[in-house]
């Protein structure tokens, strides 16, 4: 009965895991300017990384596999919030200006496409 | 005090990654920790910045658990936003002032905000951070406040 | 087969990546895409070790994390200083950095 659990429990997180994983992408792909496509990339590296490794830590079982995995989940949680953190100070210090609101007239700027170059 | 169980954490590492339990491969193990301990022991002279960790693990166990549940409200929401035929961006940069003392849960609470899709930490300047937001709205100021003092909470007070 | 499904869906969003990777009009884009494809390159490899039956893939999944988060940091701060952080050029940099 158990392994039945199991199996359908990593099936769902693996499902999930790769949705997630695929809408980041295509986040990155259908948002309008590099601000956007930043929050894009944090979906994938945070469910889609999370769900993943989760649902192949239950199909290894209790093995060093299993650890393995968790050092390399735990990894790519701290590195991913890292290198996209870096991504965009590097991007704002180079003069990729962001869209910001403009008061009260502002209610939807996702059509701002201002993208400037870095030097 | 501290060298020595830095090292036994590196072997402990070593164990666990190797799987291989024969004497050479323990022994090989061994002196890599020991060589990469004076290494360390010798770039410590030179850089004189020791990490000092003030954390209360207990809480911080309780703190991750919220971050997941955080992480996957926000993951749905920014979902929302990509597969939605016509996009509703309200993309905003905004200041967000921390409380945490320490460099450690300044840095825990920059990584959480970047973390939970649809806000990220862009620049860390001297009392706040400047957050760059997805989905704007006036409630973003108040939940990250309430983020940053969860944050504060698992610092102990040494720092 | 259900590691197949989590190839397949990898592979899919490696390709959106890749598009974005040609496409994309600022050096950042290109960066950000990177960064997101060696993650999902980590992944792919994890899940390939189980298609395969050989975890020892998992060791490599671990050394390609390491090395791709260190490649797009370097990238990234040869890009923001023009160097890799010697000093010799910029007589004037503080110290803080």
């Amino acid at each position: 009965m158990l392994p039945v659990i199991i199996d359908i429990l990593s099936w769902i997180m693996i499902l999930t895991g790769g949705a997630f994983t695929i809408i980041g992408a295509v986040g990155q792909l259908r948002f309008p300017n590099f601000w956007a496509r930043l929050h894009a990339a944090s979906v994938s590296d945070s469910a889609g990384v999370i769900l993943l490794i989760a649902g192949m830590c239950l199909q290894a079982g209790p093995t060093l596999i299993t650890v393995k995995l968790l050092v390399i989940g735990l990894f790519l949680f701290v590195t991913g919030a890292t290198s996209t953190h870096a991504t965009a100070s590097a991007a704002l210090v180079s003069g990729l200006t962001p869209p910001v609101l403009k008061q009260k007239s502002g209610e939807d700027n996702s059509a701002d496409k201002s993208e400037k170059p870095g030097s | 005090m501290r060298t020595v169980f830095t090292t036994l954490t590196l072997f402990a590492l070593w164990l666990l990654m190797s799987g291989v339990y024969e004497p050479l491969t323990i022994g090989f193990g061994a002196i890599s920790s020991i060589i990469a301990i004076y290494v360390g022991k010798r770039m410590n002279a030179i850089d004189r910045h020791p990490l000092e960790i003030h954390i209360n693990f207990a809480k911080m166990a309780t703190y991750f658990g919220w971050l997941m549940v955080e992480i996957a409200k926000s993951n749905w929401e920014v979902t929302k936003l990509i597969v939605a035929p016509k996009m509703r961006l309200r993309q905003n940069m905004f200041e967000v002032p921390y409380v945490q003392k320490s460099d450690l849960g300044q840095t825990i609470f920059a990584n959480s905000i970047t973390l939970t899709p649809g806000t990220i930490t862009v620049e860390v300047e001297p009392g706040h951070f400047l957050v760059h937001a997805l989905a704007y709205s006036e409630d973003d100021h108040e939940a990250l406040a309430d983020m940053g003092r969860r944050v504060a909470a698992v610092e102990t007070s040494a720092a | 087969m259900m590691f197949v499904v989590a190839a397949f869906a990898l592979i899919v969003a490696m390709v959106c990546l890749l598009v974005r990777l040609y496409v994309g009009p600022t050096v950042y884009d290109r960066v950000l895409a990177s960064n997101a494809f060696g993650t999902q390159t980590v992944l792919f490899i994890g899940v390939l070790g189980f298609l395969t039956g050989r975890p020892d893939f998992l060791d490599i999944a671990l050394l390609y994390a390491l090395i791709n988060f260190i490649g797009t940091i370097a990238v990234l701060k040869f890009f923001r200083y023009g160097s890799m952080g010697d000093v010799v050029k910029r007589p004037a940099k503080s110290e803080g950095e």
